[in-house]
């Protein structure tokens, strides 16, 4: 059959040049949705990597590295599982990174612990994905890193006594709604109502869930929803429903104001008050330095987002484990390589990775979306510092294992 | 009168025999085995879509059935042995098929019997909201299904206590699959040359004329309907048991649209569309996207507008189309 | 909640799906052919909306004149080159043709414009709210709903009071009657094609506030548009406007009052719907 024999002549081909690069190079297999609903997430780490390569150019040292990408297309775990089976087994990658949807990293998992290649996971942020092998490294976030320290910050620094939750029903939604519950009750607050707002696969009508919120008369309303279109929906509801006006402030991780979308809520998300690791606005040296990069490379218009640092961050960790072991990548030194790596130039601030879970340690930031010459702004307003995964801290739930 | 039968009827007689190039597939999918040891998890995903297919044939092209809700009765499978290894220990793989085909089959005997008075756009739709129905009550109860994150780590006990699944090279998930699409083939095979399959051609080409003769419609329907969902199920259980993993996308509407265009661009009602449908759009699928990683959706999406556009039922009907034109000469 | 909030928000959510819908009932009824890509009608209008006021500065209202008019157009080009040759091929090989031609869409418009969604700017005068009097409602929906409202009318007026109209409608009911009374039916079928694709256009225009608008809405939506298409009863306008209407109201409030069970509901409906009435609410017998 021709497609066989033609395939044949291309492994042939490909193997023989692999053969003559070996030499001093490294192979990093990338799975990120490239197409797909998930297309402008996979864009946005991939230029994270691309930002990375182009800013740093010495951080590999003398050692080469080749990104072979793969797309994960759907959200459904299986054609990631496929893709990591074949960097492992045909392109015989050293190490695998990406990964924006938790079941694409679940799924993949048992397929790194039997191959023992190490895996670094750029977003996907189910609490108890690190717990699922020890091949695994997390840059990116777990949903309690901002829940928790959202729920902390809504009653220490917001002072509020009650709050409704409004929250996308799937597991990183309820991962969420944990999250900030225990953040908040356990300084005082009280949350009065979970409202589950659909699921995340289409963008419903937010305004049912809103109403029921409104009435429930909350000092503040934690709403997480995806990164995208949701979140968009979210504040334009927001403020069609007249909540500012009732006296219910608007809170959330800053999955709903991720920054490629910011400019596109308008006035209404001013007063939005979010907790995240990274925001374009944060002010430190490194990301001033990618910010204007990144609008250099991509137009003025174009701006990096935490998914976007993510795969910033997450290309240093590689760059740290490579120059460490000079290119001979064993997978167990890699991962005693990466636990406890601390990076201080990251644009997120200062981040390590947590030498006990393998999962991120860093800075989370409480900021106010103001409205400054004529565009949308995120104004910080206090930090939370060094802030680990509390699900697996308080061994919660899932996390306990 | 006595004398040599007309050559249509010895056609006809002799259509259910095997012939020599119907071991081609299964030579080709051992040959395949030792060829590609590196991409045998993918080529188990070709298999199990393959058994998917095949189920779906039986009730599209052989009862005229045109559902867009088959990946209900995938997913009630790869739920059924995931949840009985997650929530019951229960992970004997061969068992695992049996209950699935068994909860599947009792899915179908029930919708059918529901749905199956309807026709048309109609019955397309209803299917699609009874898979869609499955699907919200997956994520509803995700306490037990995992929801959308789905239950991973699954892991099942050797076949025959001999074979272990083979985590990083799926050796043993593609033979077993291989293993399993052909006793699924053969089931099909001789249900659709036996009376019963006749029946069913009968049915889809002239309704009118079965009523007429009296040929209980209805449940034939039903149960070449409820047959096929227990395919259905058993190929659901082999994508949970190979991959170890299942969510909710096994519910999916991509997944059921899905297997309807390989179908279709296979050839439906040929038997070995499936075959030709799911490699053909597979391999395409999987060589352009790894060439091509954001543009290969244009690729795909020309050559099935090329093929609907110029070769009537797919595949094997332009190899239809051909053996004509070249036999006229 | 009180009822009119609640009316009002499903009522609007439902002339959304009116819009995209009708184009789709229309030609399914009219032509028989399964077009799958409606919804890549829908999107590519929202698309040509959107850059048409964010390059040339347009105002809302000329934008979605525009959309209709350029999608219109090139529905038309794509119907007398392609669709017309599957007119006689069986649904399946339809499906296929359509649903080939809708993954081009998605990737063409993902490499020419990108993968992100893509934000409609609302003028002024329809942004904020507005005071009703008994109640202070989002404008933007009190619009749609206005919209909605006039295009059913305009449409059915088009349908029951013209010439053009009766002879579609001619045309759905019995094809060959109406050629061999002379209708031009090859001539209708391009007509209305145009019409349908060309207000799939306008409502995935008017929609993106509320649907938003990315290269996969298409295939995101598809289920939708299919549902309120078997419900209203193929080829009939009113039908689908009370489908539509119909599913947008019970779909939010279920959801305020059983938030957990969500779109369930939507699917639910539809199944008891159809299997009491088949036909669709308005469908003829038979068809």
């Amino acid at each position: 059959m021709k497609a066989k024999t033609l395939l044949t002549l291309v492994f042939a081909a490909a193997s023989l040049t692999a053969a003559g690069a070996q030499a001093q190079s490294v192979k990093v297999g990338v799975v990120l949705p490239y197409t797909g609903v998930g297309a402008e997430f996979g864009q946005a780490v991939d230029r994270g990597i691309q930002m990375f390569l182009k800013l740093n150019p010495a951080a590999f040292g003398p050692y080469k590295v080749e990104l072979v990408k793969r797309d994960s297309k759907n959200p459904s775990g299986a054609e990631a599982k496929t893709a990591v089976q074949e960097l492992i087994a045909q392109d015989k990658v050293d190490l695998l990174t990406g990964f924006i949807y938790s079941p694409d990293a679940i799924a993949s998992a048992p397929l790194v612990s039997a191959a023992k290649k190490p895996m670094v996971v750029m977003n996907a942020g189910t609490a108890w994905i690190t717990n699922l092998s020890p091949m695994i490294s997390r840059v990116s976030f777990s949903m309690w890193h901002s829940g928790h320290a959202m729920g902390e910050a809504a009653a220490k620094l917001l002072k509020a006594k009650t709050a409704v939750v409004g929250y996308s029903d799937f597991p990183p939604g309820k991962d969420s709604l944990d999250a900030f519950l225990r953040g908040f009750e356990t300084h005082g607050g009280k949350v009065v109502d979970a409202i589950p707002m659909g699921g995340p696969g289409q963008v419903p009508d937010f305004t049912p869930f809103f109403q029921r919120a409104k009435d429930r008369k909350p000092d503040v309303f934690f709403v997480f929803v995806p990164a995208g279109d949701h979140a968009v929906s979210v504040v334009k509801t927001y403020a069609a429903l007249g909540m500012r006006q009732a006296g219910i402030k608007l809170i959330g991780p800053g999955d709903i104001t991720q920054d490629f979308k910011l400019q596109a809520m308008g006035d209404d998300a001013v007063g939005l008050i979010t907790m995240h690791h990274y925001n374009a606005d944060l002010d430190n040296p490194a990301n001033r330095r990618l910010v204007a990069a990144w609008k250099q490379e991509y137009g003025a218009n174009a701006v990096p987002d935490f998914m976007g640092v993510q795969g910033y961050d997450g290309m240093a960790a590689i760059a740290h484990a490579v120059t460490t072991l000079k290119g001979k990548l064993d997978a167990d030194q890699v991962q005693a390589a990466l636990k406890g790596w601390k990076y201080a130039d990251s644009p997120r601030g200062p981040i390590m990775i947590d030498p006990a879970t393998r999962d991120i340690v860093m800075n989370e930031y409480l900021s106010e979306l103001v409205k400054k010459d004529g565009r949308l702004y995120q104004k910080n307003i206090g930090v939370i510092t060094a802030v680990k995964d509390m699900c697996k801290e308080l061994k919660q739930g899932k996390c306990a294992n | 009168m006595a004398g040599a039968p007309l050559p249509a009827a010895r056609e006809l007689a002799r259509r259910h025999r095997l012939q020599w190039w119907e071991a081609l597939p299964w030579a080709a999918g051992l040959a395949a085995f030792f060829l590609f040891p590196n991409y045998l998890a993918f080529g188990t995903q070709v298999l199990v879509t393959i058994l998917f297919a095949l189920s779906l044939d039986l009730v599209l092209g052989y009862a005229g059935i045109v559902t867009l809700g088959h990946a209900a009765f995938f997913g009630a499978g790869a739920y059924t042995v995931g949840m009985l290894a997650a929530h019951a220990g229960w992970t004997e793989p061969l068992s695992g098929l049996l209950a699935a085909a068994l909860v599947a089959g009792l899915l179908g005997l029930v919708s059918g019997w529901i749905l199956l008075r309807t026709h048309g756009l109609t019955l397309l739709m209803l299917t699609l909201c009874t898979m869609a129905l499955l699907e919200q009550a997956a994520n509803m109860f995700s306490e037990f299904t995992g929801g959308f994150d789905g239950m991973p780590g699954l892991s099942f006990k050797a076949i025959f206590g001999q074979f272990e699944f083979d985590v990083l090279y799926f050796r043993t998930q593609y033979l077993y699959a291989l293993a399993v699409l052909f006793l699924g083939f053969a089931v099909v095979r001789v249900l659709v040359y036996s009376p019963f399959g006749r029946s069913l051609t009968g049915i889809r080409e002239n309704l009118l004329r079965m009523h007429a003769v009296g040929a209980p419609v209805r449940a034939r329907q039903v149960l070449v309907y409820a047959i096929s969902a227990a395919l259905a199920g058993v190929a659901g259980a082999v994508f949970v048991q190979a991959t170890g993993y299942v969510n909710l996308a096994v519910l999916g509407l991509e997944r059921a649209a899905g297997v309807l265009i390989i179908l279709i661009l296979g050839g439906y009602g040929r038997l070995y569309g499936a075959f030709a449908g799911a490699l053909a759009y597979m391999l395409l699928e999987h060589t352009l996207s790894k060439a091509y990683p954001t543009a290969w959706q244009l690729g795909l999406g020309l050559t099935l507008m090329l093929v609907a556009l110029f070769a009537r039922n797919g595949i094997f009907g332009l190899a239809d189309a051909l053996r004509r034109r070249w036999s006229a000469r | 909640m009180d009822l009119a909030s609640i009316l009002l928000g499903g009522l609007a959510a439902g002339m959304v799906l009116f819009v995209v819908s009708v184009g789709l009932s229309v030609t399914m009824g009219l032509m028989g052919f399964v077009n799958l890509a409606h919804g890549g009608f829908a999107m590519l209008g929202g698309y040509a909306v959107v850059l048409a006021m964010r390059h040339w500065g347009l105002p809302f209202s000329a934008a979605l004149a525009f959309g209709f008019a350029a999608i219109a157009a090139l529905s038309v080009l794509l119907e007398r080159t392609l669709y017309a040759r599957l007119y006689r091929a069986t649904e399946l090989d339809q499906v296929l043709f359509t649903i080939g031609l809708v993954f081009v869409m998605i990737a063409s418009v993902t490499l020419v414009v990108g993968p992100e969604s893509q934000r409609v700017v609302l003028p002024a005068w329809l942004d904020g709210q507005t005071d009703l009097g008994f109640l202070r409602y989002r404008t933007y929906s009190l619009a749609l709903i206005g919209a909605g409202t006039a295009l059913m009318l305009a449409l059915w007026l088009g349908f029951e009071r013209t010439r053009t109209g009766a002879r579609i409608r001619a045309a759905v009911d019995n094809r060959r009657m109406a050629e061999s009374l002379g209708v031009d039916v090859g001539r209708l079928f391009t007509l209305t094609f145009a019409l349908g694709s060309g207000l799939a256009a306008v409502g995935g225009g008017l929609g993106a506030e509320i649907l938003g608008l990315d290269p996969q809405y298409p295939l995101r939506y598809l289920a939708y548009f299919l549902i309120v298409v078997a419900v209203g009863g193929l080829g009939r306008v009113t039908g689908v406007f009370c489908a539509a209407l119909l599913i947008g109201v019970l779909d939010f409030t279920l959801k305020i009052y059983f938030p957990k069970g969500g779109t369930m509901f939507i699917y639910a409906l539809t199944l008891a719907l159809l299997l009491a009435r088949p036909q669709g609410l308005f469908g003829r017998k038979g068809a």
